[in-house]
């Protein structure tokens, strides 16, 4: 997968393009921005602490939107916070990814009908990349949330609109279903 | 008040302590409604509330001292809000009492009792926020969870939710 893992050593010389550089150092450094806004936050904070670790992927919360490339959207968005998540996500620098945590994020959750405060979806007022169902997701989820934009930031290519990398990744991605099977079974044997 | 059926203590209490406000205010006050799980009074004449409220707090025989929650109420049928004030005298009696005090739906006024207890302050902006009574001689009377800017008062009983708020979609 990673450089790394290549096993380099003995001032040997990797050849890779600039594309691929360029996505490695994104995808292994994502800063997401330290905000919740729900119980959602607290599972995301569980992800953060020790039991799973999120700086092994090199993820680690930020305290300023502008040091953010990532900006994890963990719970309930009302209609007054709605204005303000614009706002920060304004002030990110590109190349900037959303991931859309939790059923409120995703569609409002339970609030879509009698939450007359609540914003039915995130993505009314900013694109989002990638959703993570559940309510709130495990921190399992979340990693594979945060998994899916790694492999998204893959995708890229210089030239090549989100849109595009989206559908790349939408064409490409690999179906987890067989692993999680064939993980179980080993798991029963 | 069913006969032969020995009210709880604090029923009693609170009995006792509506005994004293009915004599002072004799008609502005309903009859006692002695239900244990929270007994009530009605304020009839709305513009005495201050007045009822101060007594019930200073008199040495009541000492409403604390006041718990202030709810908001909606009545279509009768065209009328309301809000229920659960007071209690922590400390000193240990009594408690609701009072019911309410207005017109359409234009409707209580006046404030921000300044007989503090509590009353922040409780009355949310009902105003969620019904859209007035409350009159309250210090800082403004929208406490909606934005300033919101439509409607989204807790009474027709409330149809806007269509759009600052160009965000709102229903579903």
């Amino acid at each position: 997968m990673g450089l790394l893992d290549a096993g380099i050593s003995k001032h040997n010389v990797v050849i890779t393009s600039v594309d691929n550089v360029l996505n490695w150092a994104r995808l292994s450094s994502l800063w997401p921005m330290g905000f919740g806004l729900a119980c959602c936050a607290i599972e995301m904070m569980a992800t953060n602490a020790s039991s799973y670790d999120l700086e092994r992927f090199g993820i680690f919360p930020r305290s300023s939107p502008r040091q953010s490339d990532l900006m994890i959207v963990a719970g309930t968005v009302t209609m007054k916070m709605a204005e303000r998540v614009v706002r920060l996500y304004e002030q990110m620098p590109e190349p900037r990814y959303v991931l859309s945590m939790g059923s409120c994020s995703n569609c409002g959750g339970p609030y879509w009908e009698h939450g007359y405060h609540v914003l039915k979806g995130v993505d009314r007022v900013i694109p989002v990349d990638v959703y993570v169902p559940g309510c709130p997701p495990r921190p399992e989820s979340l990693i594979g949330g945060l998994m899916k934009v790694q492999e998204l930031i893959r995708m890229e290519q210089i030239g090549l609109s989100r849109a595009d990398a989206l559908r790349k990744l939408a064409e490409k991605s690999i179906d987890p279903q067989p692993v999680i099977d064939a993980e179980r079974q080993a798991a029963r044997a | 008040m069913e006969e032969g059926r020995a009210l709880p203590q604090s029923v009693q209490q609170s009995a006792a302590a509506y005994a004293v406000i009915r004599e002072q205010f004799k008609g502005a006050v309903s009859d006692f409604d002695a239900n244990e799980t929270m007994p009530f009074f009605e304020v009839l004449e709305t513009e005495k509330w201050p007045e009822i409220a101060l007594f019930m707090r200073d008199h040495p025989k009541l000492k409403f001292n604390y006041m718990a929650c202030l709810s908001g109420f909606d009545y279509p049928a009768e065209e009328q809000l309301g809000i229920v004030c659960n007071l209690e005298s922590l400390g000193e009696f240990g009594h408690r009492i609701a009072v019911k005090v309410k207005c017109p739906r359409e234009g409707g006024s209580i006046p404030t009792a921000a300044y007989v207890w503090h509590t009353a302050n922040w409780h009355e902006r949310e009902a105003y926020d969620m019904f859209g009574m007035q409350f009159t001689g309250h210090p800082d009377l403004r929208r406490i969870l909606c934005p300033e800017d919101w439509e409607g008062f989204p807790l009474r009983k027709d409330y149809r939710v806007q269509e759009s708020y600052h160009g965000i979609k709102v229903p579903y």
